[in-house]
């Protein structure tokens, strides 16, 4: 069953593989500097790489946008985005995968009642329109650059022709990488919540976690899709598309791989923190759009507005607001059959309970109001709902609201020391921390915070520092290991878990 | 890597080779018209000799060099015009060779007073040629002089034309000469008219190829 409900997520991998490896290799391919065979080669191994190496960054601010917490959700929602870029391929709009699921995704937070993460929504999109601009100042910059290069080199056309190659294969691979690092997102994203994979120890060499393993399967289904079908559109791009000199389509490729990269690597968002520079939000970006940002990028150092056209760019803002919005509608309705006609689970329902505790922490924290005392024992099974009620009746300010709903969420979780020495790698926690951890064995908690109140008090190493730039790093490695302790604790959990050994243990006695 | 960039050094050794091999035979030309005018016969059938052999030794660098551009599949944007331009190139030699048979085959009667005109426009012709090579030869490795020599090529070309004329207008006003005579005189003017011609010709396509190789 779990496979089942991979294949969605398994096709729309398969569809960007088709599509979008021809961002990378299509010129190289279309004016046979590369042979098809070779760019398949490498495009399907760096994918492959870049997914499973560096594909959590962008994939952790998708599970922002909509943590789809239920196997089933998490089909429908990426079937809605590859439903959509299906339909809008065959509209011949240039359509992005990374616009389709975040639609798709939106459409689950509105259907199981979660709340939008509208700053990272504005994040996303925000970014949506940054990269083609980006790459059209990377590719001009690195145009005017290369050309003076050559005014100076005097480099013979048959050498030229032969680093040209090398580049295009170079540069590919890493264009493919940063694809595979900043798209497997959109492929895999949406399951990552709900994974039914563990970690993998591969021969006692290396440990694969349970995401890296769906991303490895997320990339080998892009792999399949470059294989199967990319030629074609690898034919139309180089040869139609973009006429570009190999020179040309070089410098945009490496713009475009830049740009996807950036957008991608946490290890980059790591040296910009230490630099104590702005970081980059880590967000899936199209990799279409930045090649047509790219393009315009050298006919605009080539010199002359004409180099841009505006019927691509018109149909670009319309993907902006078209895919979403189909995949976001698609994504809803698909929802309301599968739960109510195929009787499938597509989300775990959140409940908020306003309880003593929750009243004494959010007055702890400084959340007054005789309103909500007047709320006390009452049950929400929908987040926004309950938001929206605060707004109407109480006179609560938005930023007290949010506290409120933060707190108020239950979240159950039950603290087991076994598992905590399995799961607790102490290559990323410390002793302390796990220490702390284990000390809690048995111990139940309703709510998120309140685990983490608890374990801040046991132990110092799980205090955040003071919000200051050069802590940034250190906090947010902080938060992320909250999210894993939550997530291997979380009470629903361990009982799916239990439903499941039984399950094959049963198949296995009969 | 390393062998694929000693085979591409090779290929581009072998492409200055067949350009050094034209102008070997332009400047061979240049002579043997010289020693032709002078009335060395013997010295003149020696280089028209070289020449043909030239002639021979450029058609087989160019065919090897087309072979591996296509074999190899190097070039795949720029393929076409490099054959077009060494081809071209060629065709300028085989004009030369052609010319020089003829003069051995015809034995055209200069009359003392045109012989320095003559010789100008061989001189004006063969510098066309020249030009043309380096122009092809920096389409190759400096896009940014192409547009200098074909300058260069343009201007002996009009040189070239300016003073066949007017050789051409002296002998056609000379009323002692026999028709034949002019005809015959006429039609070396013509010959070497040709070659500069046809060194402009891959001059322009020089200029268009070099447009298409900016990056």
């Amino acid at each position: 069953m779990v496979w089942f409900y991979l294949l969605s997520g398994l096709f729309l991998g398969w569809s960007l593989g088709a599509n979008d490896a021809a961002n990378v290799f299509g010129t190289a391919v279309g004016t046979r500097m590369v042979k098809f065979k070779v760019a398949a080669f490498i495009a399907s191994v760096f994918v492959i790489i870049g997914a499973v190496v560096s594909g959590a960054g962008a994939a952790h601010t998708l599970g922002k946008l909509g943590a789809v917490n239920a196997l089933g959700g998490a089909f429908t929602v990426a079937l809605a985005a590859a439903v959509t870029v299906s339909w809008m391929t065959k509209l011949g709009l240039p359509v992005s995968t990374t616009q389709a699921i975040v639609g798709a995704i939106v459409g689950w937070d509105i259907f199981a009642g979660v709340l939008i993460d509208t700053k990272t929504l504005t994040k996303i999109v925000s970014t949506w329109v940054i990269c083609p601009i980006l790459t059209g100042a990377f590719s001009f910059v690195i145009f005017k650059l290369t050309k003076a290069l050559l005014k100076f080199a005097k480099i013979h056309i048959l050498e030229l022709d032969l680093y040209t190659r090398c580049g295009l294969l170079v540069i590919g691979a890493f264009g493919a990488y940063s694809l595979g690092a900043n798209n497997i997102a959109n492929v895999m994203g949406v399951f990552v919540t709900a994974n039914p994979f563990k970690d993998l120890n591969v021969f006692g060499l290396f440990t694969l976690r349970g995401t890296q393993i769906l991303f490895l399967l997320g990339g080998i289904a892009i792999a399949v899709g470059i294989y199967t079908y990319s030629y074609r559109v690898m034919k139309t791009v180089g040869s139609d598309i973009f006429k570009l000199s190999p020179i040309a389509a070089l410098i945009v490729v490496l713009a475009e791989s830049l740009v996807l990269f950036i957008f991608a690597s946490e290890s980059l968002e790591r040296l910009l923190i230490r630099l104590g520079l702005p970081t980059i939000p880590l967000v899936p970006v199209s990799s279409s759009q930045a090649v047509v940002g790219g393009v315009i990028g050298i006919g605009l150092a080539r010199g002359g507005g004409r180099a841009i056209n505006f019927g691509i760019l018109t149909k670009i803002f319309w993907g902006w607001i078209l895919t979403p919005l189909t995949a976001g509608i698609i994504s809803f309705f698909s929802l309301f059959f599968m739960q109510n006609v195929f009787q499938q689970k597509v989300y775990e329902p959140v409940t908020h309970q306003i309880t003593d505790t929750v009243l004494q922490k959010l007055e702890a924290e400084g959340v007054k109001n005789p309103f909500l005392d007047s709320l006390r024992g009452r049950i929400f099974h929908n987040s926004r709902k309950l938001k929206y009620y605060l707004k109407l009746k109480s006179n609560l300010h938005w930023s007290e609201i949010d506290k409120v709903i933060e707190y108020s969420l239950v979240d159950s979780m039950m603290i087991d020391s076994n598992v905590a020495k399995v799961e607790l790698k102490p290559n990323w926690f410390t002793e302390g921390q796990i220490e702390a951890v284990k000390r809690l064995h048995g111990t139940v908690f309703a709510h998120r915070w309140q685990l983490a109140d608890t374990l801040q008090k046991l132990s110092p190493e799980w205090r955040f520092k003071p919000k200051k730039r050069e802590n940034r790093a250190y906090n947010k490695d902080l938060a992320a290991k909250y999210q894993k302790i939550f997530h291997i604790f979380r009470l629903s959990r361990i009982r799916k878990e239990e439903e499941f050994e039984g399950g094959t243990h049963s198949k296995g006695t009969a | 890597m390393f062998s694929v960039l000693k085979k591409t050094k090779a290929l581009e050794g072998r492409i200055d080779e067949f350009l050094d091999t034209i102008m070997e035979a332009a400047l061979e030309f240049k002579q043997g018209i010289k020693y032709y005018l002078d009335g060395d016969v013997e010295e003149f059938e020696k280089r028209a000799k070289h020449v043909d052999q030239l002639e021979g030794r450029a058609d087989r660098l160019r065919r090897e060099i087309e072979n591996q551009l296509y074999s190899e599949m190097l070039l795949p944007e720029a393929r076409g015009d490099v054959l077009a331009l060494l081809e071209n190139s060629d065709d300028v030699l085989n004009i030369i060779a052609d010319t020089i048979v003829e003069f051995s085959i015809e034995q055209p009667e200069f009359l003392p007073e045109i012989t320095d005109q003559f010789m100008t426009l061989v001189d004006v012709s063969i510098e066309a040629v020249e030009e043309m090579v380096m122009a092809v030869r920096s389409y190759f490795k400096d896009i940014t002089a192409v547009r200098d020599h074909i300058t260069k090529v343009m201007f002996f070309e009009k040189e070239s034309d300016k003073v066949g004329e007017k050789i051409k207008r002296y002998l056609f006003s000379r009323k002692d000469l026999r028709l034949s005579h002019k005809m015959h005189l006429r039609t070396f003017v013509s010959y070497l008219q040709a070659i500069a011609d046809k060194a402009e010709d891959i001059g322009d396509r020089v200029t268009i190829y070099a447009i298409k190789r900016m990056v």
